[in-house]
């Protein structure tokens, strides 16, 4: 090797140039591939956008319970995705036995139809939040709080087995049964579509050719997510609760010394986590109106990657790694193939890793130096 | 040459309990499904064995044991149906071929690497890959050329001959596989954080998943007839070639925990940066480990799928990905008698005894009941089913990892490690 | 500390002796094994094919049995996969001494299942796997103890390709798919060819894997192409997803399915207006039909699905069988089956060399909440 080649090979590895071009070709194909299919049909990529947001702030809301419980405990708590499962099938009971959405109307007839279907749904939603909390609560008391001293991998063992009984148990005939339920929803649906300004879609009717679809199960899915985001976010900052959280999150023994209930802490903790994938249960069964025994694996698994990819431990990490999960998904199973969409998902996972370390949003680790 | 008493005990036991069950089993008296129970409980072991090197001594949480076994069952299977259905070694070959000439490549590149002072972990990767993907062509192009002699050479044994030795080959060259893709998947990942490296890892196993939901359209191997399942695999997997398999395995990881190398591995576990000060490459120790646990999953892979002769691809989905794990945590992290033990027990009770100890009317109830144990069991024995329990001729000569008792030692460890995890 | 372990190792083997001695079969009942997944990923279809299944069972055993002997059930849980599947069909034939299986749902379960039961000589028909490989080995020649009792998927996509071209005029068709379901894919498979070579053309292909809830990014492509008729030939559970969300963007052309729609649980508010092919009509006036969904009634309190129905064919058509062979014995049971002509609740029922069953297909339309028969197209 002479001189000159030797300065050029050092450039290279010195500016990482190998690894970068690896990473430039692969984007640009895709951007190729995507780019080149989504200009042939523009509203087609747009109504792929709206679908792809509807379904991020649906993950949003369980990453955001993974994420709080991560980072106070480190435990990736599995059972999550069955919890929210749980606030799907309350709110099912809620609005197919007990009629609870129709509350507001029939107790004050006079009230105006809009807002009574309004408080009624949000109550269905408060009541799945609620259960949810106490659920979990209760399974923090009976099977991670006698092993926190215990290694960690116990806790995970006994998350996993937590899971398992949720659903195997759900799927007795006397419980949830094993079938697939046809889910009520609280309201109609309605359904507006853009073309040259915004449209109300009627009921079997056809939209016009290049007109972008939305309907109002969007409208309050974002909506909620927001609501409770920014609760959640008031919580955390402003409240005494949410310093304690904060502290403990820092430096447990550190914050048992400052007279902060720790335990105390960390059940709140997993209670709001819960709570935020109770309401995602009755938005997502509101969104695609099924509900089975099993319906929270694959959405428990997706939004727990969103919470990696947004940063663990982070919570506008979590927003922003499921909204990126929702559009990921979306535009795999519209421009490469749906069988494929984990696939894509994970190596998204596994490319942002390798480029930071901790995702996007999260600390680099304590843990090891 | 003097044996002392453990070691001959230890052989007795063990030797005496496989023949016991191979005399049971022709007799008859063992019927085909405890043999089939037997036979998992064999195959789970070897993951098992191999998760824990991983994650018992070595410290790596890895949730991808499951995807290194599906590539080692499939790949085996592959060369296998090949031999048996379309009665040529065109899958042997190549997959000899082509495990071999990556295997050169890696130790090129890695040699290439560690001259190129400096170079970032992602160009070093790109380096790999297509170093690896050139040696897969030529290895493809290569093993072609070489189908018709071997077949031509193997058919001249008897049938049942040629088959074991097929077979046998298969499921090396499976493991050997696993072990590669594990090496190349491993160098980036290895790098990152322990959950993350789960995380990641868990990834790689859904990916094989989905990859071999289309295996038949996506990478072009029309036998593996995708998310059909592929069938017409010989059933060659005997007790005694898991027996086999698992008693090797076992002498492997003894002689390898009693060397030096050994306790290099586990002195990444107890502390890195103590282990780093000792002059341990760390970085080198948890390649070495991966690739190693990973092998003995593609080998039990193979010996997985000449079971029961039919292969799908969601058996190898990420929620039976936990199994290994939990296998492992109640044997009793680096202990490699409980996971022997541990793994028997898991085969034995959940499709055995819970089969049929449950009434009729309460089929259901068996997941119901496991959920239920794990969380008892973990309740009341969070160090594992048989708490650390070790044959004495496996057992380590180590000191026992420390354990802080009060809680000023607690928080010295705590200022120390900078770590929350400690309380 | 050895001395424990060996304890308990002898403990486990003692145990299984045991277990393994006390398998002796008695003579007094004729046990038949019914594999159905009652856990795993879908319960359901297991329940209801046990269901279909054990009612069989009491109608024979209220006539007095077969061979003047009582039947007895042994239900095993199979998961619908195939480590489970397997290990409970080696329970049942070497503990329980079961000759005769009807099972599994899922072909992915049933095809290992089939080769034990192939190796064993034990009869075995599965009442919904229609994979070709459950009854077929892989060189192609036919398994001679397992048999089917639905239909295999080139009649069902031919019938329901004809149809969509005579009857609703369709020119454009749109094919969604789950890749990973051999029942689907084969249906699409099918009804793609005889779709294509009557004329039609296929505007777009998608498929989908069984977990998913979400098809928007699908049904923006349907409704992008805007094709004639939609073809979706799977479970209830997908279409009542698929067909509400289809009806969210605003999508009218007809879905139609296959006998995967059959169910008490079909959302026909959100289905309303499409087609399915199936194997009967419950307004069918035959009266076997209408005496099996009054008892299925009575018994359960819903109204069968056509998993239920064809577990009851299943195990009707075993019983039958043994009771034609007029002995205990599955090597003359086969035959008997090979060679049968049954009138069954899907119609009359006979096997072909692969054993395959030959019967007609009904077509069904789902209009203002309710089921209605529109014709019935004979093989």
């Amino acid at each position: 090797m002479n001189d000159e080649q030797l300065t050029v090979l050092q450039r290279m590895i010195k500016g990482k140039w190998i690894g970068k071009g690896f990473l430039a070709l692969l984007a640009l194909a895709i951007i190729w591939w995507v780019g080149g299919k989504a200009i042939q049909s523009p509203s087609l990529f747009f109504q792929q956008i709206i679908n792809g947001i509807q379904l991020g702030f649906v993950y949003a809301l369980i990453a955001l319970g993974y994420t709080m419980v991560y980072g106070i405990v480190r435990l990736i708590n599995f059972a999550h995705g069955d919890v929210f499962m749980f606030g799907a099938f309350v709110s099912f009971f809620a609005v197919s036995l007990f009629q609870l959405h129709l509350w507001p109307v029939q107790t004050f007839p006079s009230l105006p139809p809009l807002i009574g279907i309004v408080i009624g749904t949000l109550s269905v939603i408060a009541l799945s939040m609620v259960s949810c909390a106490i659920l979990a609560m209760t399974i923090e008391r009976i099977a991670y709080k006698p092993l926190r001293d215990a290694p960690r991998i116990s806790a995970l063992i006994t998350a996993i087995g937590v899971s398992f009984f949720l659903e195997y148990f759900g799927a007795l005939p006397f419980v949830f049964t094993p079938n697939f339920i046809t889910y009520k929803r609280p309201f109609e649906i309605v359904t507006w579509y853009v073309k040259d300004g915004i449209h109300r879609l009627e009921a079997g009717a056809e939209a016009p050719p290049g007109s972008v679809i939305f309907s109002n199960v969007l409208i309050i899915i974002i909506l909620v997510s927001i609501l409770l985001l920014v609760g959640l976010n008031y919580v955390v900052r402003r409240t005494k609760i949410g310093k304690a959280m904060r502290a403990t999150a820092y430096d447990k023994p550190t914050s048992r010394l400052m007279g902060i209930n720790v335990d105390g802490v960390i059940s709140t903790t997993f209670a709001i986590g819960a709570s935020l994938a109770g309401a995602a249960g009755v938005l997502y069964a509101t969104a695609y109106p099924q509900v089975v025994f099993w319906m929270g694996i694959i959405p428990g698994l997706k939004a727990f990657v969103a919470a990696v990819l947004g940063g663990i431990g982070s919570i506008p990490g979590a927003f922003v790694g499921a909204l990126i999960m929702g559009q990921a998904e979306v535009i795999s199973a519209g421009y490469i193939s749906t069988p494929m969409r984990d696939a894509v998902a994970f190596t998204i996972l596994i490319l942002v890793l390798l480029i930071r370390p901790t995702g996007i949003f999260g600390e680099p680790e304590r843990e090891k130096a | 040459m003097k044996i002392d008493r453990q070691t001959l005990g230890f052989w007795i036991v063990l030797l005496g309990l496989i023949i016991l069950v191979q005399v049971l089993v022709s007799l008859g008296i063992l019927s085909p499904f405890w043999e089939t129970l037997l036979k998992i409980g064999a195959v789970m072991s070897i993951v098992s064995l191999g998760l824990n090197l991983i994650y018992g001594f070595n410290g790596q949480f890895s949730l991808g044991q499951w995807g290194f076994y599906a590539i080692g069952a499939y790949a085996a299977a592959d060369v296998t149906y090949r031999w048996t259905q379309m009665k040529n070694a065109s899958g042997l070959m190549i997959l000899l071929l082509v495990v071999l000439l990556v295997g050169v490549a890696l130790y090129l590149v890695a040699r290439l690497v560690s001259r190129l002072r400096g170079l970032d972990p992602l160009s070093a990767f790109a380096l790999y890959i297509i170093g690896v993907l050139i040696a897969a062509y030529i290895g493809v192009q290569l093993g072609s050329l070489l189908i018709n002699p071997v077949t031509q050479a193997l058919s001249a044994l008897p049938p049942n001959l040629s088959l074991q030795i097929v077979y046998l080959l298969a499921v090396l060259l499976g493991g050997f596989l696993a072990a590669e893709v594990s090496y190349l998947f491993g160098l980036p990942v290895l790098t990152l954080g322990s959950d993350y490296f789960g995380i990641a890892t868990l990834g790689f196993t859904i990916i094989v998943k989905v990859l071999l939901d289309n295996s038949d359209t996506l990478l072009g191997f029309e036998e593996m007839k995708g998310a059909r399942g592929m069938v017409g695999i010989p059933k060659v997997t005997s007790w005694l070639w898991v027996a086999l398999f698992l008693v090797l395995v076992i002498i492997m990881l003894r002689n390898l925990l009693h060397s030096s190398h050994g306790r290099a591995i586990i002195s990444v576990r107890e502390d890195e940066i103590a282990a780093k000060a000792m002059g341990i490459d760390v970085g080198q120790q948890k390649t070495f480990a991966f690739v190693l646990g990973s092998f003995l999953a593609g080998l039990a892979g193979g010996l997985y799928a000449h079971i029961n002769g039919f292969l799908h691809p969601n058996t190898f989905n990420f929620i039976k990905s936990f199994d290994p794990m939990i296998i492992v945590v109640f044997g009793g992290l680096g202990s490699i008698s409980g996971t022997i033990m541990a793994a028997f027990t898991w085969a034995l009770v959940l499709e055995g005894f819970l089969r049929i100890l449950l009434p009729a009317g309460f089929e259901t109830w068996r997941f119901v009941v496991y959920p239920l144990f794990l969380l008892v069991m973990m309740l009341l024995r969070p160090q594992g089913l048989f708490g650390g329990f070790e044959f004495p001729y496996l057992r380590q000569v180590l000191p026992k990892p420390y354990t802080p008792k009060t809680q000023e030692q607690l928080s010295l460890v705590h200022a120390v490690e900078e770590a929350p995890e400690g309380d | 500390m050895s001395k424990r372990f060996l304890f308990i190792i002898s403990i486990l083997i003692v145990f299984s002796l045991t277990l393994g001695a006390c398998a002796q079969p008695k003579p007094t009942t004729l046990k038949v094994a019914i594999l159905a997944p009652l856990s795993g990923a879908v319960p359901t279809f297991g329940v209801s094919t046990r269901d279909g299944a054990l009612l069989a069972i009491k109608e024979w055993n209220a006539k007095g049995g077969v061979l003047g002997r009582q039947i007895e059930a042994v239900v095993e849980d199979s998961q619908c996969e195939a480590d489970p599947a397997v290990n409970a069909a080696n329970k049942v034939i070497n503990q329980d001494g079961v000759k005769y299986i009807v099972g599994e749902v899922c072909s992915k379960a049933s095809i290992p299942v089939s080769e034990i039961a192939e190796e064993k000589g034990v009869v075995q028909i599965s009442p919904t796997s229609t994979n070709p490989n459950v009854t077929l080995k892989a060189d192609g020649s036919t398994k001679q103890y397992v048999f089917r009792a639905c239909f295999i998927d080139p009649f069902q996509g031919l019938v329901g390709a004809s149809f969509a071209i005579n009857e609703l005029g369709a020119k454009t068709a749109f094919i969604i798919l789950d890749q990973g379901n051999d029942y689907v894919r084969g249906l699409a498979e099918n009804f793609e060819q005889a779709f294509t070579e009557k004329g039609g053309q296929i505007v777009g292909k998608e498929t989908y894997t069984s977990q998913d809830t979400d098809f928007s990014a699908i049904l923006a492509k349907v409704a992008e192409a805007k094709p004639d008729v939609v073809y979706l030939p799977d479970y209830y559970n997908i279409v009542n997803l698929v067909t509400a969300q289809a009806k969210e963007k605003g999508i009218t052309a007809p879905f139609l399915g296959g006998d995967g729609w059959d169910s008490a649980e079909l959302d026909r508010a959100a289905a309303d207006g499409g087609y399915f092919t199936n194997h009967y009509s419950e307004q069918d006036t035959r009266p076997i039909v209408q005496q099996w969904v009054k008892n299925y009634q009575a018994e359960y309190g819903s109204v069968p699905d056509a998993l239920a129905t064809l577990a009851y064919d299943a195990m009707n058509l075993l019983l039958a069988a043994i009771q034609n062979a007029g002995v205990d014995d599955p090597a003359k049971v086969k035959d008997a089956m090979a060679s049968i002509k049954w009138e069954a609740v899907s119609g009359t029922i006979t096997f072909d060399q692969y054993h395959n069953p030959i019967k007609s297909a009904v077509i069904l339309q789902v209009k203002d909440g309710q089921v209605k028969y529109v014709t019935t197209v004979a093989p």
